[in-house]
């Protein structure tokens, strides 16, 4: 008996020391109640923000939130790497603001993209218009099934 | 200034005298051939090494000399994302977007039905698809999941299983990053130390001109690859495995690879050298290297995805 809840601790422990924190790498990160795209979204984190991760099954992290949601969310969704939301503090020998500094330092980002908005060079408007064409995990399903394609049925 | 004090900044000066010659040192000894893009950025910002460098500016050219060793794998999806918006953008120079609004609905449903099996389903901003208005056969995935469909190509298609494939390929192509991979590595090795060095830029605003030169310069990369030179063969090769499995994950009977490559092959048949025939290789080398992982043999097209296509395609598909 004592040996059986020993062993149970130590599975129990073992569960909690795997738990790792990682980091959110996609703008909308869904965590689902279940390990699939379909799944129902529990709840969606933000670019940036940490949650505590398990072991992964088929490329699914089990993820506890920052308040203590629960759910899946996909390894493409995850980094292990920290991401610094804004790095950058005044520099006064620069004469930049502080966004400016950090936002640069972050490389390719919005402030590029402005940059060149400001010459002129690209216009982004269809980009902007296709990036707003959304499809959810419900359409998705009912795509699938109206169209007799049985992946939809995971 | 007391005594101490002035001993103790005589010594941290010492010590960042010290580690500004290390650093030349290390700089010097692999400045064979090309230049280190580290000493270039010295050179720029106007902080040459023989002179007394700061703390802060000591540790970020550290930083930079690290970042001379890193390649696409580091650009993050942040990063993937707004290269991939310029790329979009500067391929809408040439082609123009096709506003359809119904097939381009039908479209997006189609590619992000499909998108859920790719072995990437998530992205920076998500996977998103319009059509062109071009007559060329021919399809484009800028990084990051924005990708571009031809009217030609459309055309070219018999049914959704097969305008599956062609998107289930270009998802491949994001899922495997080919069009980062296209950057060249001078762009990311200076992009990577501007960034890494930031505490050294003498002025915000050239560091982000400077970003924003190399950016255009990835940018121009990529779209000459999607344009003009193309991924090469085992780039594609990996994308048409990628795309079946996709197919297979999805449900799509995945001879459509096959019915796809063979109908592109007899129209491209008279169009050597433009589109995509330029930019991929020949159907035949393409369906010999799939056939081993093709389950389905035979199957009758579904009514229900035969009608869909037709009904939302119909104004592209008129007169063909």
């Amino acid at each position: 008996m004592r040996t059986k809840v020993l062993l149970v601790l130590l599975a129990v422990s073992a569960g909690v020391a795997l738990a790792a924190p990682m980091s959110v790498q996609v703008r909308n990160g869904k965590v689902r109640a279940t390990p699939s795209q379909l799944g129902a979204v529990v709840v969606t984190v933000d670019y940036g923000a940490q949650v505590q991760a398990g072991t992964p099954e088929r490329g699914w992290y089990p993820v506890t939130t920052i308040d203590g949601k629960t759910g899946w969310l996909h390894e493409s969704a995850l980094s292990k790497k920290p991401i610094a939301m804004r790095a950058g503090t005044t520099d006064a020998a620069t004469g930049a603001s502080s966004d400016e500094v950090a936002l640069a330092g972050k490389g390719f980002n919005e402030q590029v993209e402005a940059n060149l908005r400001k010459e002129g060079k690209l216009d982004y408007a269809w980009v902007d218009r296709m990036s707003a064409f959304k499809v959810d995990a419900n359409e998705i399903s009912r795509f699938l099934k109206e169209g007799h394609l049985p992946g939809g049925d995971q | 200034m007391n005594e101490r004090r002035m001993k103790r900044i005589s010594s941290v000066t010492a010590g960042m005298v010290l580690m500004g010659s290390l650093l030349a040192g290390l700089l010097s000894s692999r400045s064979e051939g090309k230049p280190p893009a580290d000493t270039v950025m010295a050179r720029r910002t106007g902080g040459g090494l023989g002179r007394i460098l700061s703390g802060d500016q000591v540790e970020s050219i550290l930083r930079g000399a690290k970042a001379v060793q890193k390649t696409w794998e580091n650009l993050t999806p942040e990063q993937e994302y707004y290269i991939g918006r310029a790329v979009a953008a500067q391929v809408f120079q040439t082609y123009r977007p096709l506003d359809r609004p119904a097939a381009n609905t039908y479209l997006n449903l189609l590619g992000q039905s499909l998108a859920v099996f790719s072995g990437r389903p998530e992205t920076f901003g998500g996977y998103h698809f319009l059509l062109l208005d071009s007559d060329e056969i021919n399809a484009f995935a800028a990084p990051g999941g924005l990708i571009l469909v031809t009217r030609g190509m459309v055309r070219c298609c018999e049914n959704e299983d097969e305008l599956a494939a062609v998107v289930a390929h270009e998802i491949s192509h994001v899922e495997k990053k080919h069009g980062l991979k296209a950057i060249k590595q001078g762009r990311l090795t200076e992009a990577f130390t501007i960034i890494a060095a930031e505490s050294t830029a003498q002025a915000g605003n050239k560091q982000l001109a400077a970003l924003t030169r190399e950016f255009e310069g990835s940018v121009g990369d990529v779209v000459k690859t999607l344009t003009t030179s193309g991924y090469s063969r085992d780039q594609e090769r990996e994308a048409d495995a990628a795309a079946v499995r996709l197919l297979q994950g999805a449900g799509y009977p995945d001879r459509a690879m096959i019915t796809m490559l063979q109908r592109m092959d007899k129209r491209l048949a008279n169009a050597r050298g433009l589109g995509f025939a330029k930019t991929h290789p020949s159907a035949r080398s393409r369906i010999d290297a799939l056939r081993k992982t093709i389950k389905d043999t035979e199957s009758a097209p579904d009514l229900v995805r035969q009608q869909r296509f037709s009904a939302a395609m119909q104004p592209l598909l008129a007169g063909r």
